[in-house]
């Protein structure tokens, strides 16, 4: 970036550059349908997704070899995950909690990659993706259990004369929820982007002397690649945690 | 970072690309449109076939260790009929062995009652021969006696010949 040396500064760093949108086959417009850069990298996700999990288990083998493990143990891992918190009922909706699991993980172990577009930076992508799962919840939740559904919000084990104030307190979090749910994913994944970015940028500032910057690059790095992994694991089981709530209302 | 030099598409970001509200229907659009595909593969594909693998497997090791256990099992009954077939063998060598000693004992028996009885048998048949032998020479004695007798008799005084009287007196002396 530096090396472009615009207006003399030396120091152009364009840490939200990586997050644009583009139209993946020029043109300026972006209309609904437009394939972009997110469209493509959406794409990649669902074939690494397809290559770990299809074309991984496609021995079917009783001793699994290498990938087939990975996908079990990504398998056992999100089933456990959804019977220990959503309980035995949890697990009909055990295909669509493995699905948003899988693709965030993928999504953002993607992000890593240099030059990549990350699609779960993007309030819009994590912001669907918490709104679903709010809204499903929500019906789910008077499906199963109709007005007693609203027993979630009225803290039958507090003194009556807290009830009501627990009550509103109990409310606004519930409506909260959609919004810390994606902004925790979306700001994790554009914060620690935007680091290394800016890390770069002064590496790239300071030419061949940069070692400082590289192995801030390289810190950051790791600690990304645990970030990656651990937020669509906090996405997943907030999910999950959400779902028990609809299916168990009562405390 | 190769994006920026293009320029014609975009600039440099102007503030946060994310609250870019344009970009949220072609977003919202691909996003939904990746997670039904993700969701169909892993519903009808991935899924069933990793819950199918995994059931296969417990499966398999439940077998492997149920086999297991009836192995333990007639390992254990083997080891169970061969004691009782060692055991069973020990007892019968005795019984064997005692039967041994008592047939053993009664042929003894036998064998010493048959010894004793013939020795009882050549006894009486040696003091029988014994006292034949003692008779015959107690006859001897007196027909040597009388001769003898007789002889002195009339060696001494050949007038007093009464062969009876001699006889008589030594029957009486031998008899003494």
């Amino acid at each position: 970036m530096a090396t472009e040396a615009e207006g003399g500064s030396g120091f152009n760093i364009h840490p939200m550059d990586q997050f644009v949108i583009k139209p993946l086959f020029g043109g300026e417009h972006i209309s609904w349908y437009t394939p972009t850069n997110a469209t493509l990298w959406m794409g990649i996700t669902i074939l690494a997704i397809v290559a770990l999990l299809v074309w991984g288990t496609r021995g079917r083998a009783i001793v699994p070899s290498r990938t087939q493990s990975v996908a079990e143990v990504i398998y056992g891992f999100v089933y456990k995950m959804v019977e220990d918190i959503a309980g035995k009922e949890g697990l009909k909706y055990f295909p669509y909690i493995f699905t948003v699991f899988i693709f965030i993980l993928f999504a953002n172990v993607l992000g890593l990659l240099p030059m990549s577009f990350t699609t779960t930076s993007h309030i819009a992508v994590t912001g669907t993706l918490a709104i679903a799962v709010f809204v499903s919840v929500t019906i789910l939740g008077f499906v199963k259990n109709g007005v007693s559904f609203l027993s979630l919000f009225w803290i039958s084990s507090a003194p009556l004369a807290l009830r009501p104030i627990l009550a509103i307190i109990e409310i606004i979090s519930y409506f909260v929820r959609p919004v810390s749910h994606s902004i925790r994913l979306g700001g994790n994944m554009m914060a620690g982007h935007a680091v290394i970015k800016v890390f770069a940028g002064f590496a790239g500032a300071l030419g061949l002397g940069a070692v400082a910057p590289i192995i801030a690059i390289m810190a950051v790095y790791g600690l990304e690649s645990l970030v990656v992994v651990i937020q669509a694991y906090v996405f997943t089981i907030l999910t999950c945690v959400y779902l028990n709530d609809a299916l168990h209302p009562h405390h | 970072m190769a994006s920026e030099t293009h320029g014609a598409v975009t600039e440099h970001a102007q503030g946060m690309p994310q609250l870019d509200f344009s970009t949220f229907p072609n977003q919202i659009f691909w996003l939904v449109v990746s997670l039904v595909v993700v969701y169909l593969i892993l519903q009808r594909v991935a899924l069933p076939r990793i819950a199918s693998v995994l059931a296969d497997r417990s499966a398999s090791i439940q077998r492997d260790l149920d086999k297991a256990e009836d192995y333990k099992r007639n390992a254990e009954a083997a080891e169970e009929a061969y004691n009782k077939a060692l055991a069973d063998a020990r007892s019968e060598a005795q019984d064997i062995v005692n039967a041994a000693r008592v047939d053993i004992q009664k042929d003894l028996d036998i064998a010493i009652a048959k010894a004793d009885a013939e020795i009882a048998a050549k006894s009486a048949e040696s003091e029988k021969a014994i006292a034949d032998i003692r008779d015959s020479a107690m006859k001897s004695v007196k027909v040597v006696a009388n001769a003898v007798a007789v002889d002195i008799v009339e060696a001494i005084m050949p007038s007093a010949g009464d062969a009876k009287a001699i006889k008589d007196a030594v029957a009486v002396r031998v008899k003494e």
